[in-house]
C-alpha cells in the first residue's frame, strides 16, 4: 500500500473522527471522575446500551435519524436509573469498590443484552442521504456519514464547552469538580447535579453509541473496548478536564488510525517488508498505549490536571 | 488458644485438599481433580495480586496479564520443541518479573484512579500485542505441544502428580507469603498503605518497596499462567483479557482482601460459583454482576472476614 496525499487525508479524518467518538465518551466520564470522584467502568455499557436501543428504535420507526433522537434521552434515563440504584450508594466508597461494582454491573449489562438481542453481531443500514460521499478536496472523496459524525462531535463539543464555561450549571460542574465540599456547603443541592451530570453523560455515551451503529459491529462486550481506549484518553488529558479528554480523544484517535495504516508501509521503507508485516499491526496495536506511557512518564497528571485539584 | 485454634482449621482445610484426588478416584469423579486443581491455580494469582492489592494497596486492575505471559512462556517454548519444565516455568517467573518491573516503574509513579487506569491499559496492551502473535495463533490462540517435562516421577500428565504439584507450590507460596508480609520488607509496605507521607518521614523510601512488592505479585502471577497453560493445555490472549483481572479481583475481595487464606477461599467460591451457575443458565453472568455488585456494597470483609478464625482487624 503506496502512501499518498489522498489517502493521509482520508485516514487523517478517519482519525479525527474517531477521535470525536472517544470525546463524546470521555467527557461524560471525565466529569463523573472529575465531581463524583468515581471510577464508572459501565460507562462502556451505556454506549452499548446507546447503541441498540437506536438500531432498535429505528428498526421500529424506520427512520435513522428519528432512532438515534430517541435513543438520547433513552439512554439518559437508563443512566440516572442506574445512579439512583446503584452507583450513588458507591461515590462515598474507594475506588477498588466502585471498580468491582461497576464491573459487576458490565456483567450484568453485557448478559442483558445478550439475553435481548442475542450475542451475534446487529447491523443498521446508513439512510440514503448519508450515505453517498462528499467531496473534501478535489480527488478526495469522503463518505458523507462519517463525514456528518465529525460534524455532530464537533456540535456537542462546542455545545459542551458553552454549557461549562457560560451557564450556570456549568459553574456549579466546575466548581464541583475543583471542590465539591465547597459547593454543597454553599447550599446547592449536590445529590441532583450529581444525577445531572451522570444522566448527561450517559446521553453523550448513549450518542456515541448510537452513531457507532453503522460503522463498527454492535454487539454485547462493544462498550469494553472503547472503554479502555477512554480510559488512555482520559489518562493523557488529566481527570475531570474537559479540555484534556478533548486534546486527548483527537491525539488517541489520531494516533490508533494512523498507526493502523500507515505504520506497516512506514516500518517496511526500514526493515524487511515480512518483519514489517509482522512488527507493523503488533505495534500499531500498542500505539496509544506507549503514548500513555510516554505523556506519564513527562506528566504523571496528565496533559491538563483540572485545577483546584492536586 | 485462638492461634491453635486457626492452626487447626487451616490444617484441616489443607487436609481437604489433599484428599480431594483419591476421593474423586472413589467416587469415580476425575473432572473434580481438575476443578479442584483449577481452583488452586486461581487461587495462586488471587494470593498473588492480593499481596499488592490488600497488603501494599495497589488496586492494580491488569494482573491477568501476567498469567497470560507466564502461559506463553510455557507455550511459546514448547511450539519450538523445549519441553523442559524449569526452563518454561523460569522463564514464565523471569518474563512476568521483568514485565511487571517496567509495569510498575511506570504506574507506581500515580496513584489513585490512574493507577488503576494504567495498569488495566498496560494489560490490554499486552492483550492486543497477543492477538497480533499470527506465528502463535492469533487471536484463536494455539494448542499447548505437550505439557511441562520435568522428569523422574513428577509426570504432569498423571492428574494426580499435576494436581498436587499444583497444591505443592500453592502451600508453599501461602508459606512463604506469611513470611513475607510479617517480616520488615511486609511491614514498610502496610506502613505505606495506610500512610505514605509518614512512612517517608520516618525514612522509608515507599517507591522501592511497592515496586518490589509488585514485581513479586507479577513473577507470582506468572508462575500460575504457567501452570493455567499446562491445566488447560491450550492458550489465547483471552487469558489476558481484562474481563479475567475483574475476575481476579473479585476473587480477592469476595474472600477477604489483606488476608492470606481470603483469595483462595474466593477463588474455589467464586469458581465453584460459576460452576453451578452455568449448569444453571447460560446467562449466568446475568446474576453473578449483581453478586458482585453486592458482595462489594455488604460484605466487604469478605467471606474469610464471616469465619471465626478469622484476624480481628481488617
Amino acid at each position: 500500500m503506496a502512501i499518498s496525499v489522498p489517502l493521509v487525508l482520508e485516514q487523517t479524518l478517519n482519525g479525527l473522527q474517531y477521535g470525536v467518538m472517544l470525546f463524546l465518551m470521555a467527557a461524560g466520564l471525565t466529569l463523573v471522575f472529575g465531581i463524583m470522584n468515581l471510577v464508572n467502568l459501565a460507562h462502556g455499557s451505556l454506549y452499548m446500551v446507546g447503541a441498540y436501543l437506536a438500531t432498535a428504535f429505528a428498526g421500529w420507526s424506520g427512520s435513522f435519524v428519528l432512532g438515534v433522537a430517541l435513543a438520547l434521552p433513552a439512554t439518559l434515563l437508563v443512566g440516572v436509573v442506574v445512579e439512583v440504584i446503584a452507583l450513588r450508594t458507591l461515590y462515598e466508597r474507594d475506588h477498588l469498590d466502585q471498580v468491582l461494582a461497576t464491573f459487576g454491573l458490565i456483567l450484568f449489562f453485557n448478559e442483558l443484552i445478550a439475553v435481548v438481542w442475542g450475542r451475534a453481531a446487529v447491523y443498521t443500514t446508513i439512510p440514503p442521504f448519508l450515505s453517498g460521499h462528499i467531496r473534501v478536496l478535489p480527488g478526495v472523496p469522503y463518505p458523507t456519514y462519517r463525514a456528518g459524525v465529525i460534524l455532530v462531535g464537533v456540535v456537542v463539543a462546542v455545545a459542551l464547552w458553552v454549557l461549562v464555561t457560560r451557564t450556570r450549571l456549568g459553574m456549579l460542574i466546575r466548581a464541583g469538580a475543583s471542590n465539591r465540599t465547597m459547593v454543597s456547603a454553599l447550599g446547592v443541592n449536590i445529590r441532583l447535579l450529581y444525577t445531572l451530570v451522570f444522566g448527561l453523560g450517559a446521553a453523550l455515551a448513549g450518542l456515541a453509541g448510537a452513531m457507532a451503529g453503522p460503522i463498527y459491529a454492535v454487539q454485547p462486550g462493544m462498550g469494553e473496548a472503547i472503554l479502555i481506549q477512554v480510559f488512555v484518553v482520559i489518562v493523557i488529558g488529566g481527570i475531570g478536564s474537559i479540555r484534556g479528554a478533548m486534546v486527548g480523544a483527537v491525539a488517541v484517535g489520531m494516533a490508533d488510525t494512523l498507526g493502523r495504516a500507515f505504520l506497516k508501509p512506514m516500518l517496511a521503507t526500514v526493515i524487511s517488508p515480512p518483519a514489517a508485516d509482522k512488527a507493523g499491526p503488533a505495534l500499531a496495536s500498542m500505539l496509544i498505549y506507549l503514548l500513555m506511557a510516554a505523556v506519564l512518564f513527562f506528566r504523571s497528571e496528565g496533559l491538563f490536571p483540572a485545577r483546584g485539584r492536586s | 488458644m485462638v492461634v491453635s485454634r486457626r492452626a487447626i482449621v487451616l490444617g484441616g482445610a489443607g487436609l481437604l485438599l489433599a484428599l480431594v484426588p483419591p476421593i474423586a478416584a472413589l467416587t469415580n469423579q476425575p473432572f473434580y481433580v481438575d476443578l479442584f486443581r483449577r481452583m488452586m491455580i486461581f487461587a495462586i494469582a488471587a494470593v498473588s495480586l492480593d499481596l499488592i492489592l490488600g497488603y501494599g494497596g495497589m488496586v492494580s486492575f491488569g494482573h491477568a496479564a501476567y498469567l497470560g505471559i507466564g502461559a506463553y512462556a510455557v507455550g511459546i517454548p514448547a511450539f519450538h520443541g523445549i519441553e523442559n519444565g524449569f526452563v518454561q516455568w523460569g522463564l514464565a517467573i523471569v518474563a512476568s518479573a521483568l514485565a511487571a518491573l517496567v509495569i510498575g516503574a511506570i504506574s507506581l509513579r500515580t496513584s489513585g484512579v490512574y493507577f488503576i487506569m494504567i495498569t488495566l491499559a498496560f494489560a490490554q496492551m499486552l492483550y492486543y500485542l497477543g492477538i497480533s502473535l499470527e506465528t502463535y495463533g492469533g487471536d484463536n490462540g494455539m494448542r499447548l505441544a505437550a505439557r511441562s517435562k520435568f522428569g523422574g516421577p513428577i509426570d504432569l500428565d498423571r492428574p494426580m502428580v499435576f494436581y498436587y504439584v499444583v497444591l505443592a507450590i500453592l502451600v508453599l507460596f501461602l508459606v512463604l507469603g506469611g513470611r513475607l508480609v510479617e517480616s520488615r520488607f511486609g511491614m514498610v509496605i502496610r506502613a505505606a498503605k495506610s500512610n505514605e507521607p509518614r512512612a517517608r518521614a520516618v525514612g522509608f523510601s515507599p517507591f522501592r518497596y511497592k515496586l518490589t512488592a509488585f514485581v513479586i505479585a507479577g513473577s507470582t502471577g506468572g508462575l500460575a499462567g504457567a501452570l493455567l497453560a499446562n491445566q488447560t493445555e491450550y492458550l489465547t490472549p483471552e487469558f489476558m483479557h481484562w474481563t479475567r483481572s475483574g475476575e481476579i479481583m473479585f476473587m480477592v475481595i469476595l474472600g477477604g482482601m489483606g488476608t492470606l487464606v481470603g483469595p483462595v477461599i474466593g477463588a474455589i467460591v467464586l469458581l465453584l460459583l460459576e460452576d453451578v451457575l452455568s449448569a444453571l443458565t447460560a446467562h449466568w453472568q446475568i446474576i453473578l454482576g449483581p453478586t458482585l455488585v453486592l458482595v462489594v456494597l455488604f460484605a466487604k470483609r469478605g467471606l474469610f472476614g464471616l469465619l471465626p478464625i478469622a484476624p480481628p482487624d481488617g
